[in-house]
């Protein structure tokens, strides 16, 4: 085996690019060692989600800016000839509250959804031990419960456009009306990504994957389903309170 | 006891299962699981460098073809017969956008990063294989979409990469702004979904799926470029997706986002109240990053390579780590300089004038650990170190007239002639380019098997070196003298006329130049069949896609973990055996 000196790393400066001949201590990150693979699969899902959403916030920060920046822009009347701020509110319908609403409850029966799937991966480990009984299949799917909840909010969202163009505010209408119909569709198309996840995560149920997986994908669904309740009601703020 | 041990294994054997559906997924069998829809990040990372291998020679045709044009104005070119004002512009918005963004934001991180970051940390895959081969069929499908501007009514726009409205927002602003940008547009924003998702990926594999021992600060400095580069592309393709968003619905919604109550060929358009400059702030606001987005990896690549056949360690590791850092951080301050000539305050003039002035720090120390490294190096001048030194040299004569542009006062005049035109292309363009062959000739061995031929390599170096020089070291020239961009024709205007020789001499180099990269064509798909065995290790490098197999198995290392001891650039250690310490080489934890 060849041995060189191991004052290497001391004595030549050259060669001190990042620690020689020795592992650093086990970090968290970068190491599999002394975890179950549950939880690694759990955490390296868990930061993806993290990393999108922030590409996802970047994606509204801009529509906010844009939102802000718009409302101060003086516009030209080409029949007076004078510059004049056309920036007036929106009336939102009281629907969207009580879209609010149903979107906040699904949001906690998500978080239902997602204990009862890390309980049921930490038991599905235990399933195979002589002895050990599962317990009987709950009565309700807090899973499908929230798909239900979720596709209700974006249904209501639906009726909402509907009554704001019922009541002549179009996309085109106003620049307020257009940010209106923007933030919420934008919104909107998250959400529905998020019951697709869900409803994915549920035929991987009905297909019997392994507990684990679902449950992580369960997981990964309720912390972006989450972020989603936090963001309409940011939104809502938004277009209510920011003029 | 005996039926609870009974368990414990089978848990264990799911452990088991779990680990290799954790660490990879099966060998696919099929063609189509193998070559088209593959989950291996090596054959996306293939996919991506041919789609941008073909993008280049696309967007290289579309320079042709202007570059003909300015010196021949009369003469009807192939495919697109007479060229008028209006194709001009296509031919350089088509130009611009193709080779930015399917070229110089894909092969880099897209090719080569998919390809050799999760190798390189030694992990057997991307964090999140499935959403990988998304990203590049998403990006596929924009480039498709694209392509296919050319070929609908009016055909393809005229707004410049960069899409100002109220051009790029209204249907009658010209031939090629109805279905040409409404397309462009599209594209783009699936652009920015397939390198959202890609981000998400290569920072979720960087921090997460390292090997035993490989610290973030022993990580080859390709993988900081590509992490670093992967933060910068998660900040800034979201804001680029938002402004298409709302440049789509200007278009198609009759919003008034970007466009203000203007008269457009005689008409007084439907819009009111819009302002363009907010599109410009948006668009900046990523299309600065985006410059870094294309160069950075080729820095990361440069620095690798140029201690590699330096044979000497990497001149000030942290302090290169530190200032890529710190340019992606300064990156997203300073997009204001693209619009002194937009009108705005003097005083945030300033602000992103001192700024942008700032990035020369971060690129000194760049270059000078690059030159302190190859100081006193037992060099060897293999055709990837040609392009790393090649790098450098553009780097820094493109890198130059950055300070001068950075001036408002110096911007003024100087905005919007070839000045600018040369700087970006030398920096951003050439230079980036030039990592791209670099990485090319220095990864074929490893991804292909066997060697490229060097003497067509060294034919291309210097085809591609003096001719690029040739091309764009005149246009700055050109823009002192007044010679605006995007101008289609020059012999109608008498101030110009005497620049028509110079014109005329960037139209031959860049003829002869392009001419050149056949001659890499050729070696690329000769050697891919003829070309020498190559070993696995063939340039005595130290990280770990040299450990591995050639080309490397379906999960990297064999069914193996690699694990660290040593960073990443331990060359001409004293006492070692050979003048190069592999990252897996623990002899010196024998040693202590």
């Amino acid at each position: 085996m060849a041995s060189y000196t191991p004052t290497v790393s001391l004595d030549d400066p050259r060669t001190s690019t990042g620690g020689n001949g020795h592992i650093p201590p086990h970090h968290h990150d970068g190491d599999d060692f002394g975890s179950s693979f549950f939880d690694v699969r759990l955490r390296r899902a868990r930061l993806g989600l993290v990393v999108g959403l922030t590409g996802i916030v970047m994606i509204f920060i801009s529509f906010s800016s844009a939102y802000v920046v718009r409302q101060g822009l003086p516009t030209l009347d080409p029949r007076t000839d004078v510059l004049l701020h056309d920036w007036f509110p929106v009336p939102l319908p009281r629907l969207l509250l009580v879209n609010t609403a149903v979107l906040l409850i699904s949001s906690l029966t998500m978080e239902i959804a997602r204990r009862q799937a890390a309980r049921k991966a930490a038991l599905a480990q235990l399933a195979s031990v002589p002895g050990v009984s599962m317990p009987a299949k709950e009565g309700v799917s807090w899973l499908a419960l929230t798909v239900v909840l979720g596709l209700s909010f974006l249904a209501g969202q639906w009726m909402a456009w509907r009554e704001l163009a019922a009541s002549g505010f179009y996309v085109a209408s106003s620049p307020s009306s257009s940010f209106v119909y923007l933030l919420t569709g934008m919104h909107g198309v998250h959400l529905f990504g998020g019951v697709v996840a869900l409803l994915t995560a549920g035929a991987a149920s009905l297909l019997r994957r392994p507990a684990d997986s679902q449950a992580i994908a369960v997981d990964v669904t309720g912390w972006y389903w989450h972020f989603m309740a936090f963001l309409w009601v940011y939104i809502l703020c938004l277009l209510e309170f920011v003029h | 006891m005996a039926g609870s041990t009974g368990g414990g294994e089978t848990i264990m054997a799911t452990r088991e299962l779990a680990a290799h559906e954790l660490h990879a997924h099966a060998a696919p069998q099929g063609f189509i699981r193998k070559w088209v829809f593959s989950l291996d990040h090596k054959v996306i990372g293939l996919q991506y460098y041919f789609l941008a291998l073909t993008a280049v020679f696309v967007g290289m045709f579309l320079s042709l073809l202007m570059r003909i044009h300015l010196i021949w104005p009369n003469v009807s070119l192939p495919l697109v017969g007479e060229i008028k004002p209006e194709t001009y512009l296509s031919l350089l918005t088509m130009h611009g956008t193709i080779m930015v963004f399917f070229v110089l934001t894909t092969a880099p991180q897209g090719g080569f990063g998919n390809y050799f970051l999760p190798i390189q940390i030694g992990a057997a895959d991307m964090a999140f294989p499935v959403l990988n081969m998304l990203s590049f069929w998403v990006t596929f499908l924009g480039y498709i979409v694209m392509l296919s501007a050319f070929f609908v009514v009016g055909g393809a726009p005229l707004h410049g990469w960069t899409g100002y409205p109220p051009l790029s927002a209204l249907q009658s602003a010209g031939p090629g702004e109805g279905p040409g940008a409404d397309l462009w547009v599209i594209s783009i924003a699936l652009f920015c979904v397939g390198a959202l998702m890609s981000a998400l990926n290569f920072i979720t594999t960087t921090l997460d799926m390292r090997a035993r021992g490989m610290s973030m600060m022993r990580m080859p400095l390709t993988c900081w470029a590509w992490f670093i580069t992967a933060i910068l592309g998660l900040l800034a393709f979201g804001v680029l997706f938002s402004a298409g968003i709302l440049l789509l619905m200007d278009r198609n919604a009759g919003t008034s986002f970007f466009v203000p109550l203007v008269v457009v060929n005689g008409q007084l358009v439907a819009h009111k109240g819009g302002s363009p400059l907010l599109w410009q702030h948006l668009f900046w606001f990523f299309g600065h990053p985006e410059v870094y987005i294309a160069i950075l990896p080729a820095m990361g690549l440069c620095s690798q390579l140029v201690s590699v056949f330096s044979r000497k360690p990497i001149f000030g590791y942290k302090a290169m780590v530190y200032a890529m850092l710190s340019i992606g951080l300064l990156g997203f301050m300073v997009w204001g300089h693209h619009m002194f000539m937009s009108g705005m305050s003097p005083y945030s003039a300033f602000a992103f004038s001192i700024m942008t002035m700032a990035i020369g720090v971060p690129s000194a120390i760049k270059t000078f650990n690059w030159l302190g490294t190859l100081w006193g190096g037992r060099i060897r001048f293999y055709s990837p170190m040609l392009f790393a030194i090649g790098f450098v040299s553009l780097f820094v004569s493109g890198g130059i007239s950055g300070p001068f542009l950075a001036q408002p006062v110096l911007d003024i005049p100087l905005h919007d002639t070839y000045f600018v035109t040369g700087h970006f292309h030398l920096i951003m363009g050439v230079a980036s380019i030039f990592g791209i062959f670099a990485a090319t000739y220095y990864w074929f061995p490893k991804m292909f098997g066997r060697m490229m031929s060097e003497s067509l390599a060294r034919w291309h170096f210097w085809f591609t070196f003096v001719g690029t020089y040739a091309i764009f070291m005149p246009m700055h020239y050109l823009g002192m003298a007044g010679a605006t961009r995007r101008y289609s024709q020059f012999t109608e205007l008498a101030y110009l006329r005497n620049l028509i020789p110079l014109q005329k001499f960037i139209t031959y180099a860049a003829i002869v130049t392009i001419a050149g990269q056949f001659i890499f064509l050729f070696n690329l798909f000769w050697s891919m069949k003829y070309g020498k065995k190559a070993s696995d290790n063939p340039w005595e490098a130290t990280t770990l896609e040299w450990t591995t197999a050639t080309p490397p198995p379906h999960d990297n290392f064999g069914g193996l973990t690699p694990v660290v001891y040593n960073g990443p650039y331990e060359y001409s250690v004293p006492g070692a055996p050979r003048d190069y310490v592999m990252q897996n080489d623990p002899a010196t934890v024998a040693a202590h």
